[in-house]
């Protein structure tokens, strides 16, 4: 019997049955890989806050012990400043907070401890040119030098906006004061214009809207956390 | 293996490639080839789509209802695309994060759709696979030669080790950043196709 193939009855059946098959696919290999990227995933965020704090090129197998013998608590804050939770101990309460959830009542911060010197990491997101970017800066116990800065993006401009994800544009960041005293925060300007201000330092050229994004982000979550640093100073 | 199987693997290479004569899959061409690690990743994976894309859609060429078979075809394609991608996030994390949108939008790229309809539609199994594999292979090494030239000459390195040594730049050399752009991809492109066509004659227009 030669099936009529044009029949409006065989195109539903048929697509039907080719919908079910892929769904079936796409969930089993979903499922079946899902704990291997989720791994990843996690490895990758503790690189990211490693990398804030001067810990580059870490190999992946030893994340996790580096991670362990640095951060030493995982707090939430509030913009007021207020302590939502420990996170002692390594609960991994901040840690296990996505990026998309971080809000003004919902502040993440690490904890850490480099050669005796207490630090802490500040995690942001904020908008480049064509999708998200986020960062993390580290801060010495001072609650506003600079000890190192880590950033990344989404889908910025491969050679341009892309650059923030380099060693180059982050360096520029080490030792540099994140908030003065009169309450001046930090600022990405023009390339070249920075001229060695303490509280300035250079976008990419042909990438202000990635440097303005930037600029952006650092503004907005400093001032949320201006409140804990406050409380941490004292 | 049989002429026309040959022929199937072989003409997309060069005589029939997706880039430089079909000019299609043009836009990931210029957006991934900053670098070349990213280009090569991007090459390969293309491939296994285009071959697993063409040798199914050849497979249950007879059985697709005409009215939708570009939308099974896009759904094969998106499924295989989707699949890459899981298989990356989960094995080469790195290399996914570099790529980060482009892998999904192979789904649009055109030489997947372009030889789904023109090849595989109305071919047998084992050639549909050999041109698949061709034409990936023949987007693949366009993309290769673009990113080793444009890292080379923008950034003095390949695959990330410093080529170009440190005594240059003492000498006043310095890395040409027009070559880390877009536009500088079109334009390479433009000038291996101006090249493939006076080594290969016999073109038609």
């Amino acid at each position: 019997m030669k099936l009529n193939t044009e029949s409006n009855v065989y195109t539903i059946v048929y697509v039907t049955i080719v919908v079910i098959i892929v769904a079936f696919l796409l969930a089993f290999t979903y499922a079946g890989l899902k704990e291997r990227s989720d791994i990843n995933e996690q490895i990758n965020k503790k690189q990211q806050i490693l990398a804030s704090l001067n810990q580059r090129n870490i190999a992946k197998e030893s994340v996790d012990s580096i991670y362990k013998s640095i951060v030493k608590a995982d707090l939430i804050v509030n913009q007021a400043g207020e302590i939502i939770k420990e996170g002692k101990n390594q609960d991994q309460d901040g840690f296990e907070i996505a990026r998309k959830d971080y809000s003004k009542d919902c502040l993440p911060i690490y904890q850490c401890e480099i050669e005796g010197q207490k630090k802490y990491v500040l995690p942001m997101v904020g908008k480049g040119l064509w999708g998200s970017i986020w960062g993390y800066i580290s801060l010495n116990e001072d609650g506003k030098t600079i000890y190192g800065a880590y950033f990344a993006h989404e889908s910025e401009t491969a050679g341009l906006g892309a650059l923030i994800n380099e060693q180059k544009f982050q360096k520029q960041f080490e030792n540099q004061t994140l908030i003065d005293t009169d309450g001046t925060i930090l600022e990405v300007v023009k390339s070249g214009q920075a001229g060695g201000s303490p509280i300035k330092c250079d976008g990419i050229t042909g990438a202000t809207l990635t440097s303005n994004g930037v600029n952006q982000m650092i503004q907005t979550y400093v001032k949320f956390f201006q409140a804990y640093l406050d409380s941490v100073k004292q | 293996m049989a002429t026309n199987n040959k022929e199937a693997f072989l003409t997309p290479l060069s005589r029939n490639n997706p880039i430089l004569i079909q000019v299609l899959g043009i836009c990931s061409a210029l957006a991934v080839t900053a670098q070349l690690e990213p280009a090569i990743v991007m090459g390969l994976s293309v491939t296994v789509i285009t071959a697993f894309s063409n040798a199914i859609i050849s497979l249950i060429r007879n059985t697709i209802p005409k009215r939708v078979r570009i939308i099974i075809q896009l759904v094969v394609v998106a499924t295989l695309v989707t699949i890459v991608s899981l298989l990356l996030r989960a094995f080469m994390y790195d290399v996914s994060v570099q790529l980060s949108v482009y892998i999904g939008l192979i789904i649009t790229n055109c030489i997947l759709m372009g030889r789904l309809e023109a090849f595989a539609m109305s071919n047998k199994f084992v050639p549909s696979l050999l041109d698949g594999i061709g034409s990936g292979l023949g987007y693949a090494w366009i993309l290769v030669v673009v990113g080793a030239i444009r890292e080379l000459l923008g950034s003095g390195t390949l695959l990330g080790f410093r080529i170009i040594p440190q005594a240059a730049y003492d000498f006043g050399y310095a890395d040409n950043g027009m070559m880390t752009m877009p536009a500088m991809a079109l334009i390479l492109v433009g000038c291996i196709v101006w090249v493939h066509r006076s080594i290969v004659k016999d073109i038609e227009d």
